[in-house]
C-alpha cells in the first residue's frame, strides 16, 4: 500500500485536547487495523477549510471528510484507509470557492523547517533566477504577471523594483514591511509564521533584481512567534548557502537582518518605517524622493509587504503568464482577507481576485451569525469605508473597491449587520486614528481630533444637522492636506458611512435615537411587563441596582440610576427586557 | 482616594545588574550602518531586562550611542511598546482591534476597569494588575480576546472576569 498521510484539524482552538483526542483516536485504530507503518498523522492548524468542527484530510487521494464525529475514526479507518472506499456522508460539502497560493504552505509544512519548504517545491524560483535569468528579465516577468502590491496602494512591483535597479549606487537594501498595522487583519502574521522561507525567497530574488546586498524584515514586536520563525529561517537558509556570500555558487551576496517595530501604526508607512529602522522616531517624510530613489540611510531602497514578496516565488516559478490567468484584467493572482466580524465562520481566505463579495461571506464565511441579515462589509481597516449590501455582487479588485468609496487595503474584511451602529463604527476607526497619529502635520492632528468630537457629540445626542457639512469640510480638507497616508485616508470611514448611510446618522441627530442600540446616551432599557416572568434576575444581576421591584410587583428599570450595561438585557431568558 | 499608581521601583540592585547586562549588550551587539542604527534594539533591550525604560539607561544608552537622552526620550514616548513606568505583575491587554469590537470587547474593558478600580494605562496600587489596551492580537476569529501576561482567553463575556482576576490572585498567594 501506498503511503499515506491523515491531516487532523479541528477548528475549535479553544478546547485544546480535542484535537489530541482525535489523534490517540486515529492512531488507536491504525494500530489495532495494523497500519500504523503505513500511515502517518498529523496535526494542522488549518487545511483550507470552513466547515466547522474537526476536519481530516487524506493524502494523496485529497479526500476531506468534515465534522467527524468520534465515532466515525473507525470507519474512516476501515472503509477508507484499508478499504479505499470514500465515505460519502462524511464528505466535506461543496467545492472550495477559495484558491490557495499563498497560503498553499500555511498549515501544511512545518515552518521550522527548511527541508519541508524544498521538498514542497521551495527554492526552485530562486535557483531559476539565479541561473537562468538577468535582473531585467525578472523584472520583464513581474510586468508579465501584472503583481501589485499587497500592502494596501496596489501599486505595480515591476515598477517600484525597475526604478531601483535603474539606480546607480552601490547600496541599496530591500525591505519586507510586516509592521501589519491594521487592526483586525493578521494575514502577514500567519505567513510569516506559517511560511517564513517563501517572504525569504522572494526577499533574496529582490535582492538579486535589484543589485541590493542587504534586506531587513520589520516585524511588530506584537508577534513574537512570527519574529522567532524568521530567524530561524534566516539562520537555516545561512547554513544552507542560500543567503551569505556567492549564493548557491553565483556571484550574488545578500544577507538579511530582522528589525523590531515598536508599536506604531504609522510605521507601516514606508517613510516612517525607514526612519524607525534608522533609529528615529516613526514620522514620515514627503514624497517624492520615494524610496526607491532615496530611502534606508539615503540609499535606493524598495519596501515590499509580506503577501507580495511571498508571492514572488509562485510567479518566477510558474511564469508571469501563468500569475496572470488567475484574476480581473487589472488585478492579478489572489488576495487573503482576514474574514471577521458577524460571519459563522471566520479566518483567513485565499480567493482568485474578482470573486464576489457575496461568494466570499456566503460561499466561504457560510453567512452572517443566526442568519441575520447583512448590513454592509468593511474592508481597508482604518483607511478604508463600508461597502452596503447593494453592492455586495462586485467583483473584488482594486479598482472596484476604490469606486465604491473603500480600499483593498491590507486585506482587513468585516461583515457587519444591523446590529452593528455605523456612527459608532466610524468613531472606532477614529478613534484608532487620533491614537496613531504622528503629530507631524495639522491636517491630520487636529483635523482627526474635531472629526472624533463631532462624531462624539452625535452618539452623545447632542449633533446637529449642520455637523455632517463639517464631518465632510473637514474630512476633504484632511485627504487634500495631510502629509501621509494615515492621515489622506483617515476619514475614509466617516466619508463612505454617511456617503451610503446618511440615514442612520440622521436618525441619531434628528431622532436621537440609535436603531441599533449601540450609542449608550440614545438608547433606554426597559421591561415589558407583559413577558416578564417575574424571575427577578435582571435585578439580581444589575450592577448599579438601578432595577427595583419584587416577584409580585414586577420589575422596573429606574433610567436615572442605569448605566447602561445590557446586563439584564442579556441576562432575561424570557426577552422581556427591551432595549431602544 | 489617593493612591499611587505605578508598581514598586526597582531595586537597586537588580537595577544595577540589568544596567550592566545593557553595557555589555551595546558593546558586544553589531552596529547597524551607524551608532543610532543600533537604538530600537537596545531600547527593546531595555525595555526586556527592565519591564520598563528607566531614566538611568536612558542615560546609559546616551553615552554608548552618542545620542541625546531627550532624543531617546522622544524614542520611548512615541512608540507604545515602550513605557517609561514599571509594569505590573499581571499586565492585562485587552484586543481593541476590529473583530473584537464589535465582538463587544468594549464591555470586557469596562468590566475590567470596575473589577479593578482602575483605568486604563494604570497599575493597581498592590503593583499586580496593570490595564493596558492592544490592537488585534490575531485571533479574530475567537474575539472578543484579553491577553493576561502571555496566556490568552478568548470568546470571553464580561460575567468571566472576576473569575479570571481571582485565578491570578490566587496564584499570587501560592507563590507567596
Ligand atoms: C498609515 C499607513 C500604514 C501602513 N501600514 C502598512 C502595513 O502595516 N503593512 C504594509 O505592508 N504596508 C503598509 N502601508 C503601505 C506601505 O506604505 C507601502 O505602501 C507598502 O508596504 C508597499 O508594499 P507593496 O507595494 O508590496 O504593497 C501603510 C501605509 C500607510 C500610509
Ligand atoms: S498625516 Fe498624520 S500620521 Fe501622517 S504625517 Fe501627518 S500627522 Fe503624521
Ligand atoms: S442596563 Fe445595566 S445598569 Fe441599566 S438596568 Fe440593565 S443591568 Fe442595570
Ligand atoms: S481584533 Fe482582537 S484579536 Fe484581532
Amino acid at each position: 500500500m501506498e503511503k499515506k498521510i491523515i491531516y487532523i484539524r479541528d477548528t475549535d482552538s479553544a478546547q485544546k485536547e480535542r484535537i489530541n483526542d482525535y489523534f490517540t483516536l486515529f492512531s488507536n485504530e491504525l494500530r489495532d487495523a495494523n497500519l500504523l507503518e503505513q500511515v502517518q498523522l498529523v496535526k494542522v492548524a488549518d487545511i483550507g477549510l470552513y466547515e466547522k468542527g474537526v476536519a481530516v484530510k487524506i493524502i494523496p487521494e485529497n479526500i476531506v471528510y468534515s465534522g467527524i464525529k468520534t465515532t466515525d475514526v473507525k470507519e474512516i479507518v476501515e472503509e477508507t484507509i484499508r478499504g479505499g472506499k470514500i465515505i460519502k456522508d462524511l464528505l466535506c460539502g461543496k467545492k472550495s470557492k477559495q484558491l490557495r497560493a499563498v497560503l498553499k504552505n500555511c498549515g501544511y509544512i512545518d515552518p521550522e523547517s527548511l527541508e519541508d519548504y524544498i521538498a514542497a517545491g521551495g527554492y526552485k524560483a530562486l535557483v531559476k533566477v539565479l541561473t537562468e535569468m538577468k535582473p531585467e528579465a525578472v523584472v520583464e516577468e513581474l510586468k508579465k504577471s501584472g503583481l501589485r502590491g499587497r500592502g494596501g496602494a496596489g501599486y505595480p512591483t515591476w515598477m517600484k523594483w525597475n526604478f531601483a535597479r535603474g539606480m546607480n549606487s552601490p547600496e541599496k537594501y530591500v525591505i519586507c514591511n510586516g509592521d501589519e498595522g491594521d487592526p483586525g487583519a493578521y494575514m502577514d502574521r500567519s505567513v510569516l509564521e506559517g511560511d517564513p522561507h517563501s517572504v525569504l525567497e522572494g526577499m533574496i530574488i529582490a535582492g538579486y533584481t535589484i543589485g541590493s546586498t542587504k534586506g531587513y524584515f520589520y516585524i511588530r514586536a506584537e508577534y513574537p512567534l512570527a519574529v522567532e520563525r524568521v530567524q530561524k529561517a534566516i539562520d537555516q537558509a545561512t547554513s544552507a548557502g542560500l543567503l551569505g556570500n556567492n549564493i548557491l555558487g553565483s556571484n550574488f551576496n545578500f544577507e538579511l537582518e530582522i528589525r523590531l517595530g515598536a508599536g506604531a501604526f504609522v510605521c507601516g508607512e514606508e517613510t516612517s518605517l525607514i526612519a524607525s529602522i534608522e533609529g528615529k522616531r516613526g514620522t514620515p517624510h514627503p514624497r517624492p524622493p520615494y524610496p526607491s530613489v532615496k530611502g534606508l540611510w539615503g540609499k535606493p531602497t524598495i519596501i515590499n509587504n509580506v503577501e507580495t514578496l511571498a508571492n514572488i516565488p509562485l510567479l518566477i516559478a510558474g511564469g508571469g503568464t501563468k500569475f496572470a490567468s488567475v484574476g480581473t484584467e487589472k488585478s492579478k493572482g489572489t488576495k487573503v482577507f482576514a474574514l471577521t466580524g458577524k460571519v459563522k465562520n471566520s479566518g483567513l481566505v485565499e480567493v482568485p481576485m474578482g470573486i464576489t463579495l457575496r461568494e466570499i461571506v456566503y460561499d466561504i464565511g457560510g453567512g452572517i451569525i443566526n442568519n441575520r441579515d447583512i448590513k454592509a462589509i468593511q474592508t481597508g481597516g482604518p483607511s478604508g469605508g463600508v461597502i452596503p449590501q447593494e453592492f455586495l455582487d462586485t467583483p473584488v479588485d482594486y479598482e472596484n473597491l476604490g469606486k465604491l468609496g473603500s480600499i483593498m487595503g491590507s486585506g482587513g474584511m468585516i461583515a457587519i449587520d444591523d446590529t452593528d451602529c455605523l456612527v459608532d463604527l466610524a468613531k472606532f476607526y477614529l478613534e484608532f486614528c487620533v491614537d496613531e497619529s504622528c503629530g507631524k502635520c495639522a491636517p491630520c492632528r487636529l483635523g482627526g481630533y474635531q472629526l472624533l468630537q463631532i462624531l462624539k457629540k452625535i452618539s452623545g445626542g447632542n449633533g446637529e444637522l449642520e455637523d455632517l457639512n463639517r464631518l465632510k469640510k473637514i474630512s476633504y480638507a484632511m485627504q487634500k492636506a495631510s502629509l501621509c497616508g494615515l492621515g489622506q485616508s483617515a476619514s475614509n470611514p466617516v466619508f463612505s458611512t454617511i456617503r451610503y448611510f446618511e440615514e442612520e446618522y440622521k436618525r441619531h441627530i434628528v431622532d436621537k435615537k440609535c436603531p441599533a442600540g449601540k450609542c449608550k446616551a440614545l438608547i433606554s432599557f426597559k421591561v415589558i411587563s407583559e413577558k416578564c416572568k417575574k424571575c427577578g434576575l435582571c435585578m439580581k444581576n444589575c450592577p448599579a441596582n438601578a432595577i427595583t421591584g419584587s416577584r409580585e410587583a414586577g420589575y422596573i428599570v429606574d433610567s436615572q440610576k442605569c448605566i447602561k450595561c445590557g446586563v439584564c438585557f442579556d441576562v432575561c431568558k424570557f426577552k422581556a427586557v427591551m432595549k431602544e | 482616594m489617593n493612591t499611587c499608581t505605578c508598581a514598586p521601583e526597582l531595586k537597586e540592585k537588580e537595577k544595577q545588574d540589568g544596567l550592566k547586562e545593557l553595557k555589555d549588550f551595546i558593546k558586544t551587539g553589531k552596529q547597524l550602518h551607524d551608532k543610532q542604527g543600533a537604538l530600537m534594539n537596545v531600547l527593546h533591550k531595555v525595555q526586556e531586562i527592565f519591564g520598563y525604560i528607566p531614566r538611568e539607561a536612558m542615560d546609559v544608552v546616551s553615552e554608548e550611542l552618542c545620542v541625546p537622552t531627550a532624543h531617546i526620550y522622544g524614542m520611548a514616548t512615541f512608540y507604545n511598546f515602550f513605557s517609561l513606568k514599571p509594569k505590573a505583575k499581571y499586565q492585562i491587554y485587552v484586543c481593541k482591534g476590529t473583530a473584537c469590537y464589535v465582538a463587544g470587547g468594549a464591555r470586557l474593558l469596562e468590566r475590567i476597569e470596575d473589577e479593578l478600580k482602575i483605568k486604563l494605562g494604570d497599575v493597581t496600587p498592590d503593583g499586580l494588575f496593570g490595564l493596558a489596551i492592544t490592537r488585534c492580537l490575531g485571533c479574530c476569529g475567537l474575539s472578543p480576546v484579553v491577553q493576561v501576561n502571555d496566556e490568552v482567553f478568548v470568546r470571553l463575556v464580561p460575567e468571566k472576569i472576576p473569575g479570571i482576576l481571582d485565578k491570578f490572585r490566587k496564584m499570587e498567594k501560592k507563590t507567596k
